[in-house]
């Protein structure tokens, strides 16, 4: 009994996210948002998710708090490896030919990836010809991924990925060590436009030659999987390239059609000619 | 409101937990009417290779689970390494790179509790060898949803912090050993 209140109470608050502050969760994967709410409910010391409901609905600066624990995740530079080397060793050489680029990290969250992929560019000698978004729901992750600042204690993991996904230069050359932090250097962020976007709600930017969106539709149900999939399909230029994260696929989507399987093993797909 | 699936076995293993799992599988005929769902603690960075380990030697089917397939009966999911997999009420399984759980990813918590609120009463959750308390949360949720709760007896257990940590956690939990939990698999959903 307790568990069907809850799953209304969830839907309830869900639905006043949406109306209040125009944040969808709606059709978010509903155990794992569940977990979510549960564990923020249990931080704010909130006796039900109806008492969480009611302040968040009052209370706006409860918003951001509430958004930590509903969107946040914890990312690593050159999450794997093998991704990035697939990048570097199948993709690059097609970007090469273009003499602009436009890149899009959706879902960039503190942007781990977003640094990893301009350190990419920059071995390859791609960097300054290309325009990169990284973009997110959460504006204290965007903050967080223009700032480009991580514990040093992330930095060992970073490195030894990096040096997995072929790098070809070393990690610390791009940070400088301070007070136990690694500040990534701006110049990485020369080309890169930081900007709020939602897959749920919001519509095609720009023309890209390189989407990488990992580990974010594995948060969408079905429908809200199908709607970043034709997002991200008339996003994409000619021929161009769609990255996403290991355990997630195109195969159930409606738009599977619309894409080639460019790196299986890597789940790098490609728009097909239409 | 989505009917709940009939019934499943979870299952949570972490050190000695590969030989637990060979010696409790291979038992179970391949007309398991249920789906069975694993975590096994492993190293992030090792490939996936408990499926086709235990596919050789299972008359049921084993994989690995991935997001948003439907849990079929008779068919064994392991979580793959470095997600949390959970099940949700339609019974469709999901994975999630959520952060680490009692320092565990994919942890035993995050699958049964998200399957005991699909399940409730129809869900057996399982707690096998293990050198940590991940799966104590977990157990406690199968048996509050009104499941049935098992741990591997401690003192035969290759690792017995695990079980013992849930059987501290889930005062109805049943402690037997792997032939005993063997037995009572087999006859799930024969009544």
């Amino acid at each position: 009994m307790t568990n069907e209140i809850e799953d209304i109470e969830i839907g309830l608050l869900l639905e006043a996210l949406y109306q209040r502050y125009h944040y969808d969760f709606r059709q978010y994967a509903r155990a794992s948002i569940k977990r979510r709410l549960i564990q923020a409910r249990s931080h704010f010391g909130m006796p039900s998710l109806t008492a969480l409901q009611e302040r968040v609905l009052h209370d706006p600066e409860m918003l951001p708090r509430l958004l930590a624990f509903l969107t946040v995740q914890v990312s690593e530079m050159f999450r794997d490896p093998g991704y990035f080397g697939a990048l570097r060793e199948q993709v690059l050489p097609h970007l090469r030919t273009y003499p602009s680029l436009k890149v899009w990290v959706a879902g960039c969250s503190a942007g781990e990836e977003l640094y990893s992929m301009a350190i990419l560019f920059r071995e390859e000698g791609l960097f300054d010809r290309t325009l990169f978004y990284a973009t997110d729901i959460n504006p204290d992750a965007l903050r967080a991924a223009e700032a480009g600042i991580y514990p040093l204690d992330r930095i060992r993991k970073f490195t030894e990925n990096h040096q997995k996904s072929g790098g070809r230069s070393s990690l610390s050359d791009y940070y400088r060590a301070d007070y136990g932090r690694a500040v990534f250097d701006k110049s990485l962020r020369a080309n890169v436009v930081f900007s709020d976007h939602s897959l749920v709600t919001d519509a095609v930017f720009a023309e890209m030659q390189l989407i990488s969106c990992r580990n974010v539709m594995i948060y969408f149900d079905r429908g809200l999987q199908d709607r970043a999939a034709g997002l991200f399909k008339d996003s994409l230029a000619r021929n161009g390239f769609l990255g996403i994260g290991s355990k997630e696929s195109l195969r159930f989507s409606r738009h599977a059609a619309a894409f080639s399987e460019f790196v299986p093993a890597e789940k790098i797909y490609r728009k097909r000619e239409p | 409101m989505i009917p709940s699936p009939d019934g499943a076995v979870a299952i949570g293993a972490s050190a000695g937990g590969v030989q637990a799992l060979l010696a409790l599988l291979p038992t179970l005929p391949a007309d398991f009417p249920w789906p069975i769902f694993i975590v096994l603690h492993v190293p992030a960075d090792r490939s996936n290779v408990l499926a086709p380990l235990f596919e050789a030697k299972c008359r049921l089917e084993v994989k690995e689970a991935e997001d948003k397939e439907t849990a079929r009966p008779g068919v064994v999911y392991f979580a793959p390494s470095d997600y949390h997999l959970l099940v949700e009420s339609n019974g469709d399984l999901a994975l999630s790179s959520d952060e680490a759980v009692n320092y565990s990813r994919p942890s035993i918590d995050v699958l049964f509790e998200s399957a005991a609120d699909a399940y409730g009463a129809g869900l057996t959750g399982v707690i096998l060898t293990g050198a940590n308390e991940d799966g104590a949360a977990g157990l406690s949720a199968v048996a509050a949803a009104g499941g049935v709760a098992l741990v591997e007896e401690p003192a035969v257990a290759y690792a017995q912090a695990m079980p013992q940590a849930a059987r501290n956690a889930c005062a109805a939990a049943v402690a037997l050993p792997l032939e005993g939990i063997a037995e009572h698999l087999k006859g799930l959903g024969t009544e």
